[in-house]
């Protein structure tokens, strides 16, 4: 983004303030908090098919913004604003985001595919979205309390091959029909993202 | 009382040729009677208006710093959002409540005193508010008041035009006076829309009205017509896909006409006239006319000198005609963000850090900002611009090669429809918790 703050010139006539000379280069906070317009303030979304940033893992942001900004994780609005953003930018971005306090809202899940999901998720899913998706192990984003609607467009985006898997992730999921991939998307809804065990 | 009665009879003096037509129904404050509403011990920031950015900036410098009282002015006890109004105006959404937010959790939440009241004047040397309430003394005054009307520029249009041609561009009322009026036209009617040249709230706004209406005039009045009447020489947000959906969807319902800016009204026969000749005659006019800062802007002196909108510090959204009085949202030019709602969010959590800052001996911070803003195209389609901002030598500038708008093969509007039914939910909920 820019790089030095520079004064600018003053309009003619009757301005009565002095112009600020100094400014800082944008702090984390100031990256991160025009996100919440979207995303929900620090990161809680109260959007249905827009995902929680509050808490999530720092490697997982990092690496969903560069594959938008490279326009290799599908996108709408996403893949135009990553581009606007340094790669430091995004990592301050992300540690701000890693540093708020978890926050789910409630939301409807079919209990009987929640249940279903469960044990699914611990064959397929439980290696890297590790304790019943609370935690995380290397790039794999928390998933408890993540938004249905929101798991299920990336269950499907998976599925129809518009969105890339790492190899690992590509060998358990190959097995799952896209109904049983909708299971564990209740599963991961159903919980709340902070109160696992 | 803060305001002795010379000074304040000046700052009602300086507001000459603005009628305080707001206040009607709440105590009159002419007087001088009215004292301060609370005393001020502490440090105080105090916002005006509780639309997209007033209440984003109230609680943003009480997150910041939970040390600086906030007191949030605002005329009514709900605020219903544009954005979105017009799915309900096009009969798309049953009524307003997924559109109106109120201030009781915001308030409890992070600790902002809610004032109800209309503010009538500004006083920036004795740094005081005053309201039809009484006054507030403040040390840093937010002020985010929205749009008003330049309707004198407009030959024939008086006190109750907006009750028979409804502008419908502040919504609540008004959005009901337009969707009650399509729904009553027969088929077979005309519907006439009229936007006024750049810069206005909400740019692709008329546009996004003219598709919707359209799919309700295809759903329900198959043998209506809709004229939109541009005052611009060309479309002015998101053309290629508006062009498209007009096109695809919409042919022989959907006439857009160019470079028609409208000088004259006759509510009476509901007729607009195009450059003080050229009729134009509907079963529903919806004239959307030109704008201006809203009204305690240009009252307080903060216009700049084409007396519409108040320039600002693009770093602290101070106003660069008054000290310690900071401009954010539709009201203010803040260089390459759009008037819309998200411009406003961003701007009062910029003005919000560095008001705190400035008020702690802080170096200001810069800004970075984002827009993001959906338009409905049909009943389950959507489309989207987005952009970030930054500033480079004094002026707020898009990120170059960054932002852009939805893809015109239309491959993303379904999915996009539900993203912006799912940012409606999140800006509308920072806004209120």
């Amino acid at each position: 983004m820019t790089t030095n703050f520079m004064p600018w010139v003053l309009a003619a006539g009757a301005l009565a303030v002095a112009p600020v000379t100094h400014a800082a280069p944008p702090t984390p906070a100031m990256l991160a908090n025009p996100c919440g317009g979207c995303h929900g303030t620090n990161g809680a979304s109260a959007g249905l098919a827009t995902p929680n940033l509050a808490g999530q893992s720092k490697k997982a942001f990092v690496e969903s913004m560069k594959e938008f900004k490279a326009g290799t994780r599908p996108a709408t609005v996403m893949g135009r604003l990553a581009k606007g953003y340094s790669d430091e930018e995004i990592t301050a971005m992300a540690d701000f985001f890693a540093a708020q306090k978890p926050h789910s809202y409630d939301q409807v899940v079919d209990a009987k595919k929640a249940d279903k999901g469960a044990l699914l998720q611990e064959k397929h899913c439980a290696r890297c979205h590790v304790d019943d998706g609370q935690d995380f192990k290397d790039d794999a984003p928390i998933m408890a309390g993540q938004w249905l609607k929101y798991l299920q467009i990336q269950m499907d985006e998976y599925k129809s091959g518009k969105r890339k898997m790492s190899e690992k992730m590509a060998e358990k999921v190959k097995p799952l029909s896209l109904d049983d991939m909708d299971a564990i998307a209740h599963f991961y809804a159903s919980e709340k993202q902070g109160e696992g065990k | 009382m803060t305001l002795d009665r010379r000074s304040f009879i000046r700052i009602l003096g300086g507001a000459s040729g603005v009628a305080l037509a707001g206040c009607a129904g709440v105590p009159a404050v002419s007087s001088g009677s009215a004292g301060e509403i609370m005393a001020k011990s502490g440090r105080r920031v105090v916002v005006v208006g509780g639309g997209f950015g007033g209440t984003i900036a109230a609680k943003y410098v009480r997150m910041l710093d939970p040390t600086i009282e906030v007191v949030l002015i605002e005329r009514n006890k709900t605020h219903v959002s544009c954005p979105f109004s017009n799915f309900y105006i096009a009969g798309l959404m049953p009524d307003m409540t997924a559109l109106t937010i109120s201030y009781d959790k915001l308030a409890a939440n992070h600790g902002i005193k809610m004032v109800y009241a209309e503010v009538t004047a500004i006083d920036p040397t004795g740094k005081t508010v005053v309201t039809s309430a009484g006054t507030l003394k403040y040390d840093h005054l937010i002020v985010s008041p929205g749009i008003d009307f330049r309707t004198e520029e407009v030959e024939g249009y008086g006190a109750d035009t907006a009750n028979v041609i409804p502008h419908a561009w502040k919504a609540g009322e008004q959005s009901t006076l337009l969707r009650n009026q399509l729904q009553a036209m027969p088929d077979g009617g005309k519907v006439i829309i009229s936007m006024p040249l750049t810069p206005y709230r909400c740019p692709p706004g008329p546009y996004e009205r003219s598709c919707l209406i359209a799919q309700y005039l295809k759903t329900h009045k198959p043998k209506s017509k809709l004229v939109l009447l541009d005052a611009n020489p060309d479309v002015v947000s998101k053309k290629p896909l508006f062009t498209k959906a007009w096109n695809e969807y919409y042919k022989g319902i959907v006439e857009y006409v160019p470079g028609k800016k409208v000088t004259g009204v006759d509510a009476g026969k509901k007729t607009l006239v195009v450059e003080g000749i050229e009729e134009h005659k509907g079963d529903v006019v919806n004239f959307i006319p030109p704008q201006r800062a809203g009204a305690i802007a240009v009252k307080a002196d903060l216009v700049g000198e084409d007396k519409k909108w108040c320039p600002v510090n693009p770093v602290t959204f101070e106003s660069t005609r008054q000290k310690f009085i900071h401009v954010v949202g539709d009201a203010c030019v803040a260089g390459a963000m759009p008037k819309s709602g998200y411009s406003a969010n961003s701007q009062a959590k910029v003005c919000a850090t560095n008001v705190v800052a400035m008020m702690n001996g802080k170096e200001p911070v810069e800004l970075s900002g984002i827009n993001v803003c959906y338009s409905g195209i049909t009943d389950h389609q959507s489309v989207s611009i987005a952009a970030v901002y930054t500033v480079t030598e004094g002026k707020i500038i898009a990120v170059p090669n960054s932002g852009g708008i939805s893809p015109t093969d239309f491959s993303m509007t379904e999915l996009e429809h539900i993203y912006g039914e799912s940012w409606l939910r999140n800006i509308l909920t920072e806004m209120s918790t």
